[in-house]
């Protein structure tokens, strides 16, 4: 079993270090610094942190304003307000004019298991996989998290960073160098290809070790950059295949699964896809219990694997 | 403040002038917003031929004052002045809303030198101006920012959003400009969603507030001196314009908010500003 890290934390960390060492970098934060972790910018960068107050629409122009000013800023909220509140101003302020603002999407997913469906982001890849211009990001674990916000800092351009609210399994050593766009095999197998994210990376993996036992070897690809997508890599990984599954803690409309069937438009194989069956979540006890609610285990992923050998 | 005759007569010509051109971006079998880029013409004028520190050889130059239009529909009055300062053609004019041409239908830095953000999108530009005069500040900048907004464009709520910020924020490198011509889109602004009131609202909200006369070129300059001038807070100046202003058949009127002009609207137009012209240079 991986150590579990925690990826908001993590976050907070690298932006508080990036800051330190590049004064283009601001923060700005609409009141949940606590969770999203901007509170660790603000201890070392308190003259660069701007908290706003509960306004995320007005925080995401406001970061357009800086951008076009020579900084690079960075803002704060959890998932489902920083896209789905804001998107017509990162739309219109920031992904029109390619602006240097970066969106961290905190509690993505359905990782804030106790607010219930106003709080789950199942979304939030999807709005910002359709603005031109915008990067869309989901780290595996922690170690990734820190290397993208350092691409992302480097990136010129608007780009999303969705980020769990859980500690998640360490999968990643961090040895080898990150790119934005760049999609690693986790695990090597000869029947099926499974390409998840975040979450759903680890419950892959699991998902694996099951399936070997009944004789059926399966591929897990991390695509933890949602777009721009590598198609080039995404075709290399099916060569050879049965069959696709994609597995996402996010609608399955739209997301990750909708990304790679578009990219596979004309290849023949068969294709599953594993995410939230097109609709809001619900409050509950833990995380984990919510992801059984909605079949987010790697149960579902063997069941997906099955489904698409069976095609 | 006073200022000298001469000056005036300068910023009363180019007004003028402006209207011209922003005439000549509406000829017949085109659609404009003629009543609010009008409406604010003098402002402009003020702004880009005395003010602001601008510079024409170099758009981008870090020194310069930032002028944000967050009434984006506007945007022919910026045109107007950015051709006449020389930093667009004036071959672009009757380009404008084209597929050939750098003028769009709302600003867009990308397409268009001067421009100094996408808006168009109301109720963004002043949350845009709040982010730039934090910079300016971070980065020990005397540059300021200037923001359009109109009247109509206050009901969004992230104006009031923004103006909140500022005043937190202490943003004393900010002048807003509210274009107060009363009409919007589909009538009288104070019919359609009458905030009323609005000198105590910014008041309330921590502005320095100054009305001036929109289309009075003495009040207008002595307002943007006050604004400079003043610290500690935002100010904004409660303009009081006609929509339309100069145009006969459209002033005060809904119906020129964004239309198309008859070959004798067009005509009559051309003849008012070449009148109002020869008025000034008399």
């Amino acid at each position: 079993m991986s150590r579990m890290e925690s990826l908001r934390k993590a976050y907070g960390e690298q932006l508080a270090d990036s800051g330190a060492n590049d004064q283009r970098i601001v923060t700005l934060e609409a009141d949940l610094g606590k969770s999203t972790m901007s509170c660790l910018f603000q201890d070392k960068q308190p003259e660069r942190y701007f908290q706003v107050g509960i306004a995320e629409q007005n925080m995401a122009s406001i970061a357009a304003g800086l951008a076009l000013t020579g900084k690079v800023a960075f803002i704060n909220s959890f998932a489902v307000f920083a896209t789905g509140r804001a998107y017509d101003q990162i739309r219109s302020s920031i992904a029109i004019p390619r602006l240097n603002v970066k969106i961290c999407g905190s509690s993505a997913g359905l990782s804030d298991f106790g607010d219930g469906k106003t709080h789950q982001s199942i979304d939030d890849i999807a709005l910002m996989r359709v603005l031109p211009n915008m990067t869309v990001l989901s780290p595996v674990d922690a170690v990734e998290t820190k290397q993208m916000v350092e691409a992302m800092v480097d990136h010129d351009g608007p780009a999303y960073i969705r980020i769990n609210r859980n500690d998640l399994p360490v999968l990643t050593d961090g040895n080898e160098p990150y790119y934005i766009g760049k999609m690693s095999r986790m695990r090597d197998g000869k029947d099926v290809v499974v390409f998840a994210s975040g979450v759903m990376v680890s419950l892959a993996l699991e998902a694996a070790e099951q399936l070997e036992s009944h004789g059926i070897s399966i591929r897990v690809v991390n695509v933890s950059t949602i777009k721009p997508l590598d198609t080039k890599a995404l075709a290399n990984y099916c060569e050879g295949m049965k069959g696709v599954v994609t597995a996402e803690e996010h609608s399955i409309h739209c997301g990750l699964g909708s990304a790679i069937a578009e990219a596979l438009g004309s290849s023949r194989l068969p294709i599953t896809f594993l995410g939230i069956n097109d609709t809001f979540g619900t409050s509950a006890k833990n995380y984990d219990e919510l992801m059984e609610r909605y079949g987010l285990t790697s149960e579902g992923i063997v069941k997906k694997v099955h489904e698409v050998l069976e095609a | 403040m006073v200022y000298e005759e001469s000056v005036l007569k300068r910023l009363r010509r180019i007004s003028a002038q402006l209207r011209l051109d922003i005439l000549e971006m509406i000829p017949p079998g085109k659609v404009g917003h003629l009543g609010g880029s009008s409406s604010i013409a003098d402002v402009v004028a003020a702004l880009y031929f005395h003010h602001m520190r601008v510079n024409p050889k170099d758009v981008a130059d870090p020194k310069r004052d930032r002028l944000v239009f967050s009434k984006g529909h506007a945007v022919l009055a910026q045109y107007a002045a950015l051709v006449e300062l020389g930093i667009v053609d004036r071959s672009e004019l009757p380009k404008v809303k084209t597929l050939d041409g750098v003028l769009q239908g709302h600003p867009d830095m990308d397409k268009t030198p001067g421009i100094e953000a996408v808006t168009g999108s109301l109720g963004q530009g002043l949350s845009i101006s709040v982010g730039m005069a934090l910079a300016l500040r971070l980065d020990g900048s005397d540059s300021r920012v200037y923001t359009v907004c109109g009247d109509g464009e206050l009901s969004e709520g992230q104006i009031w959003e923004a103006a909140m910020a500022a005043d937190v924020f202490k943003l004393d490198n900010i002048t807003a400009i509210v274009d107060w011509n009363g009409i919007q889109a589909t009538g009288c602004t104070a019919e359609i969603f009458g905030i009323g009131k609005l000198a105590d609202k910014w008041n309330a909200f921590g502005w320095n507030v100054i009305e001036i006369d929109g289309h009075d070129m003495v009040s207008i300059l002595q307002g943007l001196e006050s604004a400079k001038a003043h610290k500690g807070q935002p100010s904004v100046l409660l303009a009081k314009t006609v929509k339309g202003k100069g145009f006969s058949f459209a002033e005060g009127k809904a119906a020129f908010h964004n239309a198309g002009l008859t070959d004798e609207q067009f005509a009559q137009g051309r003849e008012e500003m070449r009148k109002m012209l020869q008025e000034v240079d008399a």
